[in-house]
Order: structure tokens, then C-alpha cells, then sequence
């Protein structure tokens, strides 16, 4: 890893202000995807600013049917959290599933989507939600948020303070983790809330994609034979050492017949 | 160069670092506690888990300069008065090891997970102990021991 100057502001004033005075400066939140990659040497930033003590991006509450989450709340927090545990069981379990307790305890919501690998399990979900993610500049909805293969719609320097989730009348998460990483080799994300059902995929393609073939038949009929004969088409899917683009098209229907079947 | 100063398995230490260096890299170099192996150093093996203010972490993933501050107990901090750890007895005990390599970072996540788990089964075990690899022993008597030592740490 190159040296680099180390900042550990108390305010996102405070960061936002070096990021605009530094050179070639980046965040860092749980550091568990920025320093692997600095480390490999892919990032070379001449200043890091560590979020991880600035009071603003912490902590989870509810109020009335509004979930929001600090951006800093690690995984961990969101999975033992009693406020999201009865609000949205699915998310709580989606963070419990991530990785292993070591990287739940260090990486946080916000370093996970603005990172926004295309087999991360928090996309899928803030996009089923219809979660409203709350940067130092504005509000953006989490559809318009992530716009590709580890690509946002994230400025330069702007920072998440703040993910914004409506509670929903039942949801469920359910991924095929890749073994060796637990990344979704394709996770599918089912929230319901009145007539609406919102159906969301991870790690199938290279971003987060709502199913909208499946959300129209469970509008219908929120049930898991509701999506007999209903696929997605593999064409635009990733194929890998790990799975095929038809396989993971596959995966996708057999996960969504079993979040229906499981949503809470 | 960044100064930091932290409790290590109870003592306080004030240490210059770069702000590059990997906790891992000072806690063996700097401070010589080489029991902290470092197996991978990609954040896969688990070999280098300690714990920060209670929590497991894989020390070759986090800065020193973000201990800054901090507690830190390293698989040294675990045997009292030359008695070693209930957890460490199991492992003894039950075989929990093989080369041993991978044996400081198990200790460390397997008695975090028992200090949050009051009732651990088998699934609840190896669960916890997905962050951590071996090479040796099929994980088999790793369980056993970590079953039975959470057992003693509740007395
Ligand atoms: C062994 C292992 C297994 C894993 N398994 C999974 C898994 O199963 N599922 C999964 O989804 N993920 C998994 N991850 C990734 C993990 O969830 C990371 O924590 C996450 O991707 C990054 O979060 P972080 O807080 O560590 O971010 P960092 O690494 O600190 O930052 C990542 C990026 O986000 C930027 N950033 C961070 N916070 C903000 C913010 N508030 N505003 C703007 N930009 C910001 C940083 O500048 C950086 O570019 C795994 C990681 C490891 C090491
Ligand atoms: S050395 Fe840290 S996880 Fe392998
Ligand atoms: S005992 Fe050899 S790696 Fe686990």
C-alpha cells in the first residue's frame, strides 16, 4: 500500500471540507473493500478521510413508517438491531448473511452501496424498498442510485449520510451465496407493501435490476405459483468461473418462488 | 509520522506508525506480539482475528492509525496468570488443532462468539466461524472444542 495523509474528521463538514482541499483524496468507511483494493495497490489516494467517528452517520431509528439507517451502522448493527428486526426481518437477516462476523463488524451500509459491487446483497434490497438514499446534497431513490457495474450516481465528494426505508408490508431476502465469499452468486429481494410488489436481483447482472415480469404477476397474485412459467432472459446476465448466465437466470426464478414463500 | 495510543491486552501503548501500516503489522512488529498470525492477508483466512473493544476483526483490514484509541486484546491477552483461556483448554483438550496456524485468529472469533451467544449449537457454530479458515483439521474437533468451551465460559 502507497502512504497516504490519514484524516479522521468529527463532522461531515469537517470531511467534506478536506476532500475539496486534498489532492487526490477518498473516503473510507469499514475499510473493508477500500483497503484490500489499496493494498493490492488499484487505489493510491494521497488522503484518507475514515467516517467511521462522525456522530451524523450513525445510528438506526424508526419513525412512523420510516426506517433510516447512518450510513456507518455497521453490518452487524443492522443484523442485531431490535428496531429493524420488526420493522423489515428480511433486512436484518440480509445483513447476517453477509460475509462473516469479522466483516460484519467493521463494513458499513454506506461503504457497501456506494461501492456497489454487482454481487452485494444491501442493493437489492434498498431498490426493492424503495429506499431514499440522503447525501451531503441531496435525496436520490435507491433506483436512480445505482447506475452500473460499481458505478453511482454518487459526486465527487459527496458523501451518504443517511438510508431512508419505508416499512413494508412483508418482504424477503434470499441469496445463493457464492461459498468461498458468501457474495450473492444472485440474491432476489420480494417487498410488498398494499397492491405493489417490487422484485429485485443482485449478482445476477452487472447491477442491482428489478424483475418487473414477476412484480406484475405477484401484483396480481402474491403467491409463489404466480411465477410458474415466468423467467428472465439470461442475455444480459454475467457468466463466470462460478455460474453460467443461464444458470444464474434459473437462480433468479427459484429464489423469487422462495421469497415469496418466505416473505415476513 | 502518525503517533497513536492504545490498550493492548490491557497495558497502555503510545506508538508512531505510518498511516499505511495494517494493525496486524503492528502488533507483530512493532509490538511483538507475533501470536496474531497473518495467513492470507486478503481478508479471507481469519488467522489474524483480534478484537477491537470487544469485537472480532480481521487485523490485516483495519489501519492502526483507526485503533487510535481503541482496546485491543490479541490472542496473548487470553491466558490469565499463566492459566490458559477455558476456550484455549478446549481446544487443547478436544484436539481443536492440528499446525496450529489458524488457531489464534479460531480462539479469538470463537470466544466472541460465545461471549454473544448464550446457546450455540453445532449450525450456530460453524456459522460463526465462516471468517476462518484451516487447513488441517476438517473443523470437525474445532467445533467440538468451541461447543465445550463456550460451556466453561458460562461456568
Ligand atoms: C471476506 C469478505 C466477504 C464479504 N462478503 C460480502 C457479502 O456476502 N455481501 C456483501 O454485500 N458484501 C460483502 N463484502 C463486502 C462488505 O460488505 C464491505 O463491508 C462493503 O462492500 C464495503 O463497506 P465498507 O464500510 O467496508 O466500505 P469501505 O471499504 O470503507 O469503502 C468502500 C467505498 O465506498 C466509499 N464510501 C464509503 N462510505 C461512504 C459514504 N458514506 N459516502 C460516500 N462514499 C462512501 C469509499 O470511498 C470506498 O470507495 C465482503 C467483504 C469481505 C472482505
Ligand atoms: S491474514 Fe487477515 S484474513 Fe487472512
Ligand atoms: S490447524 Fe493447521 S490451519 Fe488449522
Amino acid at each position: 500500500m502507497y502512504d497516504f495523509t490519514y484524516h479522521r474528521p468529527d463532522t461531515l463538514d469537517e470531511a467534506v471540507k478536506i476532500f475539496s482541499d486534498a489532492d487526490d483524496p477518498q473516503f473510507m468507511a469499514g475499510g473493508q473493500t477500500i483497503i484490500p483494493v489499496m493494498k493490492q495497490r488499484l487505489a493510491m489516494p494521497s488522503d484518507v478521510i475514515d467516517l467511521g467517528k462522525i456522530g451524523e452517520l450513525q445510528g438506526i431509528s424508526i419513525v412512523g413508517d420510516t426506517l433510516t439507517i447512518g450510513a456507518m451502522t455497521s453490518h452487524a448493527e443492522v443484523a442485531s438491531s431490535a428496531d429493524v428486526k420488526k420493522a423489515v426481518p428480511a433486512l436484518a437477516q440480509l445483513a447476517n448473511d453477509i460475509g462473516d462476523p469479522a466483516v460484519r463488524n467493521r463494513g458499513s451500509i454506506g461503504g457497501s452501496i456506494a461501492n456497489n459491487d454487482p454481487a452485494a446483497d444491501y442493493p437489492a434490497a434498498l431498490v426493492a424498498l424503495g429506499a431514499t438514499i440522503h447525501t451531503t446534497s441531496r435525496e436520490i431513490a435507491a433506483e436512480d442510485f445505482f447506475t452500473g457495474l460499481f458505478e453511482t450516481a454518487l459526486d465527487e465528494g459527496e458523501i451518504i449520510a443517511k438510508i431512508a426505508i419505508p416499512v413494508p408490508d412483508k418482504a424477503a431476502y434470499m441469496k445463493f451465496p457464492q461459498p468461498a465469499s458468501r457474495f450473492a452468486l444472485v440474491g432476489v429481494f420480494v417487498a410488498k407493501s398494499g397492491d405493489q410488489v417490487c422484485v429485485a436481483v443482485t449478482g445476477a447482472g452487472p447491477c442491482v435490476f428489478r424483475a418487473t415480469d414477476f412484480e406484475k404477476a405477484l401484483e396480481k397474485n402474491f403467491s409463489a405459483d404466480a411465477l410458474d412459467g415466468i423467467s428472465i432472459s439470461s442475455e444480459e446476465l454475467s457468466t463466470d468461473i462460478h455460474a453460467s448466465a443461464q444458470y444464474r437466470a434459473s437462480l433468479v426464478t427459484t429464489l423469487a418462488r422462495r421469497a415469496v414463500e418466505n416473505a415476513a | 509520522m502518525p503517533v497513536i495510543s492504545l490498550t493492548v491486552n490491557g497495558n497502555p501503548v503510545t506508538v508512531e506508525v505510518e498511516a499505511r501500516s495494517l494493525l496486524s503489522g503492528v502488533l507483530r512488529s512493532n509490538l511483538a506480539l507475533t501470536g496474531t498470525h497473518v495467513g492470507c492477508d486478503t481478508s479471507q483466512c481469519g488467522a489474524c482475528v483480534v478484537h477491537v473493544d470487544g469485537k472480532p476483526v480481521k487485523s490485516c483490514a483495519m489501519l492502526a492509525v483507526q485503533a487510535d484509541g481503541a482496546s485491543v486484546t490479541t490472542i496473548e491477552g487470553l491466558a490469565k496468570n499463566g492459566k490458559l483461556h477455558p476456550m484455549q483448554e478446549a481446544f487443547r483438550e478436544h484436539h481443536g488443532l492440528q499446525c496450529g496456524f489458524c488457531t489464534p485468529g479460531m480462539l479469538m472469533s470463537a470466544v466472541a462468539l460465545a461471549e454473544q451467544n448464550p446457546d450455540l449449537d453445532d449450525a450456530a457454530v460453524r456459522k460463526g466461524l465462516e471468517g476462518n479458515l484451516c487447513r488441517c483439521t476438517g473443523y470437525q474437533n474445532i467445533v467440538h472444542a468451541v461447543l465445550d468451551g463456550a460451556k466453561a465460559m458460562r461456568g
